[in-house]
């Protein structure tokens, strides 16, 4: 066991990668010299070379369009978006190209692209740094979007994200980058795409992903002076949605709300409300709830804490959950 | 009024040439005569067989282009684009190519598809709706047709990045090229695409066929300086050919293709050519171009001064523009017969591919559409 940042988890998982998988690159805006603008890239052009760490030409288009053209080459591109809310230049290539390219291929092209994106609020940043676009992604067949919650996963994840053949948008919560925790270098985690329950109850089920299982973990904790018992469960993949331990849990709690910084119009958490209600219906006490990021524009840092699901907006969901 | 904002008056020379019948300076090896012209940079040397050869090329890509549209008016595909006009342009530059290199093509490319010995079947199964245009793409060194506009050019300099890092130039080393319209020179990708190319100094070729038309919309509102020209913006070598000269398209595109594959990086030629037909066979280009405009083109034919230069220099006479005729009629006849045997795919096909790893919720939807399918053929066998 290792304590690290996630910063530092993703960094030493980006390094195995790239010592595992010759094919491998790293290809961004100011990864190589740099190291990135949040350091997660840093040192590996250094070790790895500038033929394989690539800074690239600032182009988010460009990034993801030429990863496309290496992996038709046999090459294996690890892209970095900077922000979250650079990413839109590269819709197209994004959702009509590496997400359809393998299935108009007939499986003949397969494009092992992991594109990552530090992604969500709560750093006190400008706008177009705070957004949490994973719905647009999660919507779109042929990708996989994953998410980590914590520096083991971002360790792991980011090796099997790296690992497979499919198109994987890897969502890291910024405001969780220099976050420490105990990483297992050795035994490989969990599966890519299995959801977690980190914290078993039965009162009723917080689900939540990447930046907000922290918040959804210190609500629970919280919430035991009330007397209540919360489950949380971190969903991690977001597409595909590991279901199964989701509908266990609402079958045991008879309750869920499902918490995140997106909003929460047609969001993650409409898709999980509509499952468990279609999957669940008799063993659900009250309505599936969403706290979420409001239906507006991410606003300006110093309305951010408003915006942004925190314990007490939690709290409040569950205690109106229990009023059922 | 504002007038004071108005820009100053330009002289006619500063102000951009428009788009019109002005002969444009391009490299031209053969007149719409069908008389052999001299350049000081390109000359063309190749076998009586070649020759003949690219005759051959042009005339069974006209025919079976012709095909598409026909089918299409028939009912049996959805959409056709013509290439007619274009024919030079792609058998010139689809013939320069050597087999290790590899192709992007657009979505107008079946004249390159023919050169390069692939199946067309592909692209009628596409336009068809059997299926998305999938082939062996790396066995091919052809890739998909790219419908997008532009998109693909990234796709080419990104598969030419790749080239260069595994150390493939060289005097036999790969090229790749990328063909793409003129309407493909406004986007984004295109442009980025030629970033990406000059910095890494890739072994990439840009082949632009500027048949003047984005469906309706003409180079006007494409650009104030053309493709060719831009080139030098991005640092690298723009070439302006004529588009309907099989023998200057071959040369040029030879040439750059050499550079390439030596390491000397990028080029993009803009092959200055016409649509015959409408964008595809939904448009309806009566609305933005007349006859004249038209006329002017016939007389620019690129198969017409070939089959001049060919029968004039003694490479080919009447029966072998005969036997080429006939040899184009099987080859449609054939094509036809395969394009009408295409069936349609079934139900579970759709879900087959869209991942390498199928995630478990497109498995119980395929299972839920496959017996849903059966139960209402079920219920069709009961009544």
């Amino acid at each position: 066991m290792t304590t690290m940042s996630m910063i530092k988890g993703l960094n030493e998982g980006l390094r195995r990668v790239l010592e595992d998988q010759p094919k491998s690159l790293v290809m961004g805006e100011d990864v190589g010299r740099l190291g990135g603008v949040f350091r997660v890239t840093d040192g590996l052009q250094k070790d790895f070379g500038a033929d394989r760490i690539i800074d690239t030409p600032l182009a988010e288009s460009g990034i993801i369009g030429t990863a496309i053209g290496l992996a038709m080459r046999g090459y294996r591109p690890i892209c970095e978006i900077q922000f979250d809310g650079f990413v839109y230049p590269a819709f197209d290539q994004l959702v009509s190209q590496l997400a359809k390219i393998p299935n108009r291929s007939a499986g003949r092209i397969r494009l092992p692209v992991v594109v990552r994106i530090p992604y969500g609020g709560g750093i006190g940043a400008i706008e177009h740094h705070s957004e949490s676009p994973e719905a647009y992604f999660a919507h779109t067949a042929g990708l996989k979007v994953v998410t980590c919650s914590n520096p083991a996963d971002a360790y792991w994840m980011i090796q099997q994200a790296a690992a497979g053949d499919d198109p994987v948008i890897f969502f890291e919560p910024k405001r969780r980058y220099h976050s420490k925790g105990e990483v297992d270098t050795e035994q490989a985690g969990l599966d890519l795409y299995r959801a977690r329950t980190v914290r078993e109850g039965r009162t009723a089920t917080l689900i939540a992903y990447g930046p907000t299982v922290d918040v959804a973990e210190n609500a629970a904790a919280a919430a035991v002076e009330e007397g209540l018992d919360l489950e949380v469960i971190d969903l991690r993949s977001l597409s595909p949605i590991d279901w199964e331990p989701l509908f266990a849990s609402v079958r045991k709690t008879g309750r869920a709300v499902v918490v995140h910084e997106a909003p929460g119009n047609v969001g993650i958490g409409a898709e999980v409300a509509a499952r468990l209600t279609e999957e669940c219906f008799y063993s659900l006490e009250a309505p599936v709830l969403r706290v979420t990021g409001y239906d507006v524009p991410y606003p300006a840092s110093r309305l951010e804490d408003d915006y942004l699901p925190n314990l007490d907006r939690v709290l409040d969901a569950v205690d109106r959950s229990l009023e059922h | 009024m504002g007038d004071t904002q108005r820009p100053a008056k330009k002289t006619a020379k500063s102000r951009p040439k428009p788009a019109s019948t002005n002969e444009p300076q391009f490299v031209q090896l053969l007149s719409p005569e069908g008389g052999r012209v001299k350049h000081p940079d390109y000359d063309i040397d190749l076998s009586d067989d070649e020759y003949r050869g690219l005759y051959r090329d042009l005339v069974i890509t006209r025919e079976l282009d012709a095909q598409g549209t026909a089918l299409q008016r028939q009912g049996q595909l959805g959409l056709w684009p013509s290439l007619l006009g274009q024919e030079a342009a792609q058998v010139g530059s689809g013939r320069a190519l050597k087999p290790q290199d590899t192709v992007f093509p657009a979505y107008r490319e079946l004249g390159v598809q023919w050169c390069r010995g692939i199946d067309l079947i592909s692209a009628f199964a596409l336009f068809r709706g059997t299926d998305l245009g999938g082939r062996d793409t790396a066995a091919d060194r052809f890739n998909m047709y790219a419908i997008v506009i532009a998109s693909q050019t990234l796709h080419a300099a990104g598969y030419a990045m790749g080239v260069a890092m595994d150390g493939a130039l060289g005097e036999d080393g790969e090229a790749v090229v990328v063909y793409h319209g003129d309407g493909a020179t406004s986007e984004g990708d295109f442009n980025e695409a030629l970033i990406w190319a000059g910095v890494f100094n890739s072994p990439l070729v840009f082949f632009c066929q500027n048949n003047q038309y984005a469906i309706s919309e003409t180079n006007a509102r494409q650009f104030r300086l053309p493709p060719h020209r831009r080139a030098e913006g991005f640092g690298v070598p723009g070439i302006f050919v004529d588009g309907n000269d099989v023998l200057a398209t071959y040369a040029v595109t030879r040439d750059a293709l050499d550079r390439a594959r030596r390491g000397e990086g990028p080029s993009l030629i803009e092959a200055y050519t016409y649509r015959m037909q409408p964008h595809t066979t939904s448009d309806d280009a009566t609305r933005y171009r007349d006859e004249a405009e038209l006329d002017f083109w016939r007389a620019k034919d690129p198969i017409v001064r070939y089959r001049k230069w060919l029968a004039a220099e003694g490479l080919a006479d009447e029966a072998y523009f005969a036997q080429i005729d006939t040899e184009a009629g099987e080859q449609v006849r054939a094509l036809r017969a395969r394009v009408m045997a295409l069936t349609d795919p079934e139900v579970s096909e759709m879900f087959d591919n869209v991942y390498a790893e199928m995630p478990p919720g497109i498995a119980a939807q395929r299972a839920e559409a496959v017996d849903f399918q059966a139960s209402l053929e079920e219920g069709s066998d009961l009544r």
